[in-house]
């Protein structure tokens, strides 16, 4: 005897949400979105040189990366921002959430201020690192590389907070350079030159409000500004024409990344793996570990993660160290292992360049501990140099030195020059 | 089972009827001039040519002989209608060894595994949730769903990848006996437990978590969305008479996410020419080097001579000898079938009689005339080249296994299917479609009695009824259909209950259980006669590992070279 078959009926399309939902589908067709700010980036962009960032079109370099970069040292650059990560964490117990979340203690962070921190699951791995934004006593914005909803909203159960992905709604810009102050006073963003490192302040902007902090990834004079997404390409348009006198050029993500490495900063999943991302489970790193350590705050209160890092610090099993490394010669060492006395491999380079600001040949690297902690002499790198279908095998002395590689006066001078 | 009884048995079974010592004196007078192979294997499925081409380029005399007039067991190509080939036992292709197949030259012999893009889910709200290859795109997907689950899927992944890493490389290797204390046994479970060790104490509570929780309870850790869920889950239940709600379903999702093409892991593609270009790639490759296939030549049983195999007897009564046996069969099938119960141990018997192998599952194979519409789906959409489902819930997808544990087929069944004629145009004349529909749950029996060839309509008509639901006018499409209960997979392919792992993948059932504690490692307890079938380490799926484990293990007792035999790739 045959069975019946039971009859699920296909329900009729029905709801808002649902026909909401169904309108996304059509992002199967484009990979690669566009940011708010793609009808300029397009534009200028005669290089073609892309990349994917977090699911964007984003530019490797615009016109040349070599100029672009000198844009950032010597005019004004301006780069879009807009695929970073950003969260919304608002209400009364945002600051007690973020607290808990984050390494350093937030309730130094005063509304109007920025600080870039770092945050750990429960093991005490680094999850990612960011900049978090204190807009006002119970609204802040933390912007990261990779994404951490889950991470945010289950940390967040019992207190009074809402968390919100905000990448798409808000559009970002950094204006970095010498000029960059100029050319934001004589945009007519009034009072600008009031703004301290890491100070933020909001700004009339047509007929909207940008938040401009002073803040940046390139040791440089510099800004970020953070604006909903309709009133970016308007926002663009303003900066571009204060500031052609001045110099101001569009750049894409090579320039900045040299000039982040002169400033000695780190990028999640570049420099070290993130937490999440870890497939290996000898990749995972503390802070102490990645040279975030003076982050951490042990007088807070507690923070994901505490545990097993006063544990790691008091057991000595903090294994690994991130330095800066200045190498002999003037070829970069991008990815270069590293060696003690030629022979004992003890680590790898993340990061390396020229620099050309500093005249010196430096990069970032990940030792194993005590090499690069408290066995800092004899270290070498082994740079394979490809030069017309032949490596060109090179023994360097590699000295550990401080971070950042470069410090420029102008990034925190107050009030900011003109140049 | 040696001394006077084994002895007089096996000699009985050799001899038929008749006068003993008429018939010893008449056999050994055939043994003198009938040729004795260095190996037999029977069933030519993927596993058993696995085993025969490894053993014949070891330099043995090999013959298959397989009961169907084709090769492929359940690895098979058949144009059941003009114009038409049709995977029509197992349809996609991840797990087959990319270790086997350079051994073995099967690009040589025309093997091309071609990956495909995602899939997706059918929502009953009149919407999809798509799975894209692109990264962001998968992300974007999930999110039209929910924002949080989206962000999810990053830790899923690499805790799925962990634990995958951690058992690909035990499948080319033969399961430690732990109660041994052989060499060869210790390095083996010291090698488990060196990798074991390795792991950090959060992960190797993971992974003994995995391998005993339900697939269910493993994506509460993870998601909140049922449908995301539910698009997940089905990986856990494909192939296992047990529901998304059952404890051991976690392991299953890993068995399908242990796969690879072309070094994409997790990845899966068709077989261009369907899955039976595997099985005749093999047998290209076997007679190649030199192995004889006998087609049409159904075993009837196992000659067994003092506690020894011998060879095999046809159904037709033809005895051909054998200096050792390999079955290719599942456990319960050899041991129950094809070899006398006398003839086998106790609890060795009782174990193989208890081994779960129970069937779950049936097929419905489609010729189309043309490519279905679903107006859910975008006409553009990659989803028509991936594979599809309709089962939106994770309640929908247990309630299916509660009518199998009443004795019944899912009213509204789980259905896994793909249409490959979408990126393969070997299978069906231009235009025209093959489409493979996987169905769960089927049982073994309906209500405790066999199929009827009612019940089989009935169960087709469940799954046409809910392709039409989401594909209006499905049906005019239909140019023939090939209906496959658990009743015609066992007759024709010969899986015990249309099983088609050989036996269930739940932890009890794996590694040195595998198929029972003690003979996992290939060997039976009759001499000379070997296993290679799925019911053996590391289990089913197109996969080769067991037929190419058991080569190993059979060169091993003869002290022959396996230098022809690449070891498991490297995982770093």
């Amino acid at each position: 005897m045959a069975q019946a078959t039971r009859k699920k009926p296909v329900a009729k399309i029905a709801g808002a949400a649902v026909s909401t939902r169904i309108a996304a589908q059509s992002h199967f067709r484009t990979l690669r979105l566009g940011t708010p700010l793609q009808p300029r980036i397009d534009a200028l962009a005669k290089t073609q040189d892309w990349y994917n960032w977090a699911g964007y079109r984003a530019p490797h370099s615009l016109w040349d990366e070599e100029l672009e970069y000198f844009a950032i040292r010597s005019q004004a650059a301006l780069f879009d921002i807009s695929p970073m990560t950003k969260y919304r964490i608002e209400g009364p117990d945002a600051e007690a959430l973020l607290n808990r979340v984050t390494l350093r203690d937030v309730t130094k962070l005063k509304s109007g201020r920025v600080h870039y921190t770092a945050w750990c699951d429960d093991e005490g791995f680094v999850l990612d690192d960011g900049t978090l934004f204190r807009l006002s006593p119970s609204h802040f914005r933390l912007c990261s590389q990779e994404r951490h909803l889950p991470w945010l909203l289950d940390s967040a159960v019992g207190f009074d907070v809402i968390v919100e992905e905000e990448t798409e709604a808000v559009a970002g810009l950094a204006l970095q350079g010498p000029t960059s102050f100029a050319v934001l006073r004589d945009a007519g963003f009034a009072g600008v030159e009031k703004l301290k490192i890491f100070d933020l302040a909001d700004f009339p902007h047509d007929g909207g409000t940008v938040t401009v902090s002073r803040t940046g990834f390139t040791g440089d004079l510099g800004y970020e500004l953070f604006v909903p997404a309709d009133k970016a390409l308007s926002l663009w348009d303003r900066l571009m024409t204060s500031g052609e006198p001045r110099g101001i050029r569009a750049i894409g993500y090579t320039a900045l990344n040299r000039a982040r490495l002169e400033a000695g900063l780190i990028v999640a999943n570049a420099d070290f793996t993130t937490a999440e991302h870890a497939i290996r489970a000898d990749r995972l790193r503390m802070p102490d570990e990645i040279g975030l350590g003076f982050m951490i705050d042990l007088e807070k209160g507690h923070f994901n993660g505490r545990r097993a890092i006063l544990e790691a610090r008091a057991k000595r099993k903090l294994r690994y160290v991130l330095v800066g490394l200045e190498i002999e010669g003037n070829i970069p060492a991008e990815h270069a292992i590293v060696y003690h006395r030629k022979a004992q491999e003890v680590g790898l380079v993340s990061a390396a360049m020229w620099s050309p600001m500093a005249k010196r040949n430096i990069a970032i690297a990940s030792l194993a501990r005590p090499y690069g902690d408290t066995m800092v002499e004899d270290l070498w790198v082994e740079i394979y140099a490809m030069r017309e279908l032949q490596y060109q095998k090179l023994m360097k002395r590699a000295k550990v030195v401080a971070r950042p590689f470069i410090k420029l006066d102008r990034r925190t001078a107050n009030p900011p020059a003109d140049f | 089972m040696t001394g006077q009884n084994g002895d007089h048995h096996a000699k009985f079974r050799a001899f038929g009827n008749g006068s003993r010592k008429n018939e010893e004196r008449v056999v050994r007078k055939d043994w003198a001039k009938m040729k004795a192979w260095d190996a037999i294997v029977i069933g030519g499925g993927h596993n058993g040519l696995v085993n025969a081409c490894y053993l014949q380029r070891a330099g043995l005399d090999v013959l298959v002989v397989e009961k169907n007039d084709w090769v492929g067991g359940a690895a098979t190509s058949r144009e059941l209608t003009p114009g038409f080939l049709y995977s029509n036992c197992s349809y996609v292709c991840s797990l087959f060894r990319p270790e086997i197949m350079r051994d073995l030259e099967l690009p040589r012999f025309g093997l091309q595994v071609i990956s495909y893009e995602g899939g997706a889910v059918f929502t009953r709200d009149g919407d999809y949730l798509a799975n894209y290859r692109d990264h962001d795109a998968h992300r974007r997907e999930f999110a039209r769903f929910s924002k949080r689950d989206a962000e999810a899927y990053d830790r899923y992944a690499r805790d799925v990848t962990r634990q995958c890493r951690f058992i690909q490389p035990l499948l080319m290797r033969t399961a430690p006996d732990p109660t041994s204390l052989r060499p060869r046994d210790l390095g083996e479970l010291l090698y488990l437990g060196k990798k074991f060790a390795g792991l950090s104490a959060q992960e190797m509570a993971l992974t003994l978590r995995f391998w005993t929780m339900s697939i269910s309870e493993f994506l509460d850790e993870y998601f909140e969305t049922d449908v995301i869920k539910a698009n997940f889950a089905l990986s856990g239940i494909i192939g296992t008479a047990l529901g998304p709600m059952s404890p051991g379903t976690a392991y299953v999702l890993l068995h399908h996410y242990m796969g690879e093409v072309d070094g994409s892991v997790g990845a899966w593609g068709y077989a261009r020419g369907g899955m039976g270009a595997v099985t005749k790639a093999l047998a290209a490759s076997f007679k190649a080097s030199g192995g004889t296939i006998r087609i049409g030549a159904e075993v009837d049983h196992v000659l067994v001579q003092r506690g020894k195999a011998k060879g095999v007897v046809l159904a037709g009564g033809e005895e051909i000898y054998g200096k050792l046996v390999v079955s290719n069969a599942d456990v319960k099938r050899t041991f129950l079938k094809l070899v006398e119960e006398k003839e086998l141990p106790d609890i060795f018997l009782r174990r193989v009689k208890n081994f779960k192998i129970r069937g779950s599952s049936g097929k419905v194979n489609i010729a189309l005339d043309s490519l279905p519409e679903f107006p859910a789906l975008p006409k553009d959409s990659p989803v028509y080249r991936g594979d599809m489902h309709f089962t939106d819930s994770m309640e929908r997808m247990e309630r299916a296994y509660d009518d199998w544990k009443a004795g019944r087929w899912s009213a509204d069944p789980f259905l896994d299917m793909v249409i490959p004629t979408t990126l393969d145009p070997t299978m069906a004349p231009p235009g025209k479609h093959f489409m493979s529909c996987f169905v769960q749950y089927a049982p073994p029996k309906v209500n405790g009695r066999e199929w009827t060839d009612a019940d089989r309509d009935g169960f087709a008509e469940s799954v046409i009824a809910q392709i039409a639901e989401y594909s209006p006018g499905f049906r005019d499409r239909i140019v023939h259909m090939e209906v496959r209960t658990p009743r015609e997979i066992e007759a024709e392919v010969g899986l015990t209950e249309g099983n088609i792992f050989q036996g269930e993948l739940t932890f009890d059932q794996l590694l040195f259980n595998r198929p029972v504690p003690g003979y996992a490692q290939y060997r039976s307890p009759l001499s000379g006669l070997y296993m290679c079938g799925s019911s053996t380490h590391p289990g089913g799926g197109v996969m080769g590992a067991p037929g190419r484990n058991a080569a190993a293990e059979i060169l091993r007792d003869l002290a022959k070279s396996t230098s022809h035999m690449s070891p498991a790739h490297d995982v770093i």
